[in-house]
């Protein structure tokens, strides 16, 4: 047993903590969250200069690791610093399920999506899948040498700044069938694409993406017809571990706030972290620490596992974060009080990182159920 | 024992059911079933309409013009209004200062305060808390000293966490008028108008986006000595006594009740696994828990409020309401946003602030995870949920907690 990182990941995440550390404090942030992009390209570029998207692609796609362990080391400091930038949903998953589906001439996206310059959204959620992957229902009919796609996607985060939509749709099959889900590469400026944008919570903007008669050549469809969602499923998972790592530095920021201000806020006299009462639940928020790092450790490592192992312990893994997540987002909001309600404050924006974090992808309850399902399997 | 209402309460009931379906306009009720803010002009009128009716003033004496229901009745209305989604009643004038002056102010503060009060005149937000002094109120800082002639205090210092305070134009504070003697002793409760020269309103914008609460600074504000409530130095006593006042309705029980409803219908609405959310045996449950709490609170509440319907003075028990009904009232927001799924994620702010901007929303939820967020003040504003612990812990075991 070895719990140390490999020196490059040592220093990707000194790196990359640094670099954030100068140029992404709260000031700097809000300013992004209140831009009509949701998001900096500054900090985009300097990121992909930093390697930081490279860091997310195996060799054999073009980048420098891929596993894991690189993805969990990348959004930790994502989500100490509460960045708001696209990664998940440029780098994680549509550039993921290019590299994973893409034939030649689609691979050639992800180079110049690791370089930085293309932006990649993943329209895959309906307004009634919640977090089912395979309630799917919008279509896609062969015609010709085309394929015409129909339906709405909800929530899709980055839409609006994506060159490129990776889009779901069913070739056979009723909702909830696995099978019959393919996957189309889909210039964002095609005909028949509408939508309607705004701004999310914890910072970053998504839009619901109308497909009306959308006509894209067969050459556009990702890997088999029909057979996705193997691949999605796969993608979903490293999306997983990435927003558990995230959820995490969040978490240490949460942790490491509040026990600054627990030493020396004073009320009645003396800091407020003296008191019995207070000085328990940072004790609680720290042990549910370890608990949560050690669930994203075992996560990451089981990603390049075998199916029932990586789906258990990812599973394992957005439960208990979700359960440690919201304890340490409330409980830090409570014990600094009113000031931790405020926009201008660091937690305010950290904390809705850690909340909203439990809608992407699953929350508690869903992977409790699931780890429930695969267990019985 | 005897666990129906009265046949007077039911009636009682029944009448402020016809008074809600006929007055509560429909454009008020529906902004507030989506959570968003009613503004200051929708406030107004809804306190116009029940002023109108003689009902703005519940708790208030018939002598001063309030309708002086007893607690039962109080109960009742709340009940209703929140399942009919009437707003609040704001309580900054009407149940928070209305009783200091009623106990402590002058026949002439009486007789110029309270008709403003209920016919809308001033709208009255409360200086207490300050950067310095949250859940230690005692260390407040503002400072009032009289002037050489006798006839003015000059204030200085900052409020914190002025709810509506960009709406008012009085603000009822506790000032420090004796630094020599130990804290509690050295207060005093000063009525300032906030158009005085020196009062300056800074919004705080919270982390949901919206503006609600203000910092309030003074400096060298001039406040006629006619405005000083009851005795230098006394404030404390005041201040404790309102308190206890803001504590009284602290359990939410009706706002509790709306947001379950709120809950289930957007269970109804949200599909898992091709079936309604809320026939999901796992999330049913979560639901079911928190139903079993709300009633248990429920009929807590009316065990205490019947005690005080009969004369006796809300202890220890409003400490514990606070505490009970805040942590339901956060699981329920808790919930609201768990059963939207990917549609909390959002950023309605815009929506609460009253602009056009359409957001998704097909399930009709409304800013769930604003509202979650927002709400965990409840747990920390009016005594944090630790002081009442403490209040509990020190009042049941005295010394030796």
């Amino acid at each position: 047993m070895n719990f140390d990182l490999t020196e490059e990941r040592q220093m990707l995440q000194d790196s990359l903590r640094r670099f954030l550390r100068d140029k992404y404090d709260t000031a700097a942030r809000n300013k992004i969250l209140e831009s009509d992009t949701g998001f900096s390209a500054d900090i985009w570029n300097g990121l992909a200069e930093l390697g930081v998207i490279g860091a997310l692609f195996t060799e054999d796609q073009g980048g420098f690791g891929g596993a894991g362990f690189d993805i969990a080391v990348v959004f930790e400091e994502l989500g100490r610093a509460g960045v708001v930038e696209p990664f998940l949903d440029t780098a994680i998953l549509g550039g993921g399920l290019i590299a994973d589906l893409g034939n030649d001439d689609q691979q050639a996206h992800v180079e110049e999506l690791i370089g930085g310059a293309l932006q990649v959204a993943f329209a895959h959620g309906e307004p009634t899948s919640r977090y089912d992957l395979n309630q799917v229902t919008s279509t896609a009919k062969v015609d010709g040498d085309n394929v015409v796609l129909n339906g709405r996607k909800a929530v899709v985060v980055n839409a609006e700044n994506a060159d490129m939509l990776i889009v779901s749709a069913r070739e056979s099959g009723e909702a909830g069938d696995e099978n019959g889900i393919s996957l189309f590469l889909v210039p964002a400026d095609t005909k028949g694409i509408t939508l309607q944008g705004y701004a999310l919570l914890a910072g970053g903007r998504a839009a619901e993406v109308t497909l009306d008669d959308v006509t894209v050549p067969a050459s556009a469809r990702l890997g088999e017809a029909g057979k996705a969602f193997k691949a999605i499923e796969a993608r979903v998972a490293a999306a997983n571990v990435a927003i558990c790592a995230e959820t995490l530095g969040a978490m240490e920021t949460a942790t490491r706030l509040t026990r600054e201000y627990l030493m020396t806020r004073k009320q009645f006299g003396k800091p407020i972290g003296t008191f019995q009462a207070l000085a328990h639940r940072m004790s609680d928020l720290l042990i549910e620490m370890e608990q949560a790092r050690s669930a994203v450790i075992v996560a990451a490592g089981n990603l390049e596992a075998e199916y029932k192992a990586r789906e258990t312990h990812i599973s394992a893994a957005k439960n208990l974060l979700g359960r440690a997540g919201r304890l340490v987002a409330e409980d830090s909001i409570q014990m600094h009080g009113g000031i931790a309600m405020t926009q201008e404050y660091e937690l305010a924006h950290i904390a809705k990182r850690i909340i909203m974090a439990d809608h992407r992808f699953g929350d508690t309850d869903h992977h409790l159920e699931r780890f429930i399902a695969l267990a019985a399997a | 024992m005897d666990l129906s209402y009265s046949d007077e309460e039911k009636a009682f009931r029944a009448e402020v059911r016809a008074f809600l379906e006929e007055k509560l306009p429909k454009e008020m009720s529906d902004k507030i079933r989506k959570g968003e803010e009613l503004g200051k002009d929708g406030q107004e009128q809804w306190h116009a309409i029940l002023n109108a009716q003689g009902w703005l003033a519940p708790n208030w004496p018939k002598k001063f013009g309030g309708a002086e229901w007893n607690a039962v009745q109080r109960h009742i209305f709340e009940e209703e209004a929140a399942a009919a989604y009437a707003p609040r009643i704001l309580p900054f004038g009407l149940s928070m200062l209305a009783p200091v002056l009623q106990k402590f102010g002058s026949q002439e503060q009486n007789d110029y305060w309270l008709p403003r009060i209920l016919s809308g005149e001033d709208w009255w937000c409360q200086g207490y808390s300050e950067p310095g002094a949250g859940s230690d109120l005692a260390s407040l800082k503002t400072e009032a000293v009289l002037n050489d002639e006798g006839t003015h205090y000059i204030v200085n210092g900052q409020k914190t966490w002025t709810t509506l305070g960009q709406h008012a134009n009085m603000i009822f504070c506790l000032v420090r008028t004796d630094k020599t003697v130990k804290q509690q002793e050295g207060i005093s409760f000063l009525l300032i108008d906030m158009d005085t020269p020196g009062v300056e309103v800074r919004p705080i914008i919270l982390l949901d986006g919206t503006h609600e609460v203000n910092e309030v600074w003074f400096s060298d504000v001039k406040v006629p000595v006619e405005n000083l409530v009851g005795k230098e130095n006394e404030g404390w006593t005041y201040a404790k006594y309102l308190l206890t006042h803001e504590r009284t309705n602290i359990a939410g029980v009706g706002f509790s009740q709306a947001g379950l409803t709120a809950v289930k219908r957007i269970a109804k609405a949200e599909m898992s696994g091709g079936k309604p959310l809320m026939q999901n045996p796992h999330f049913a449950a979560r639901v079911a828990q928190v139903e079993i709490d709300l009633m248990a609170m429920s009929t807590t509440n009316l065990r205490i409020v019947s005690k005080a319907a009969a004369g006796a003075a809300p202890g220890v028990e409003s400490s514990m309401l606070k505490v009970k009904g805040t942590i339901i009232r956060q699981e329920i927001n808790d919930l609201a946003r768990r059963a939207a799924g990917a549609y909390a994620m959002p950023f309605a702010s815009e929506a609460i602030e009253g602009s056009n901007l359409a957001l998704p929303d097909p399930l009709n939820a409304g800013p769930v995870a604003a509202q979650y967020f927002n709400n965990r003040k409840l747990s920390i504003f009016g005594g944090s949920n630790e002081i009442q612990r403490q209040i509990i812990a020190k009042t049941t075991m005295g010394g030796g907690a």
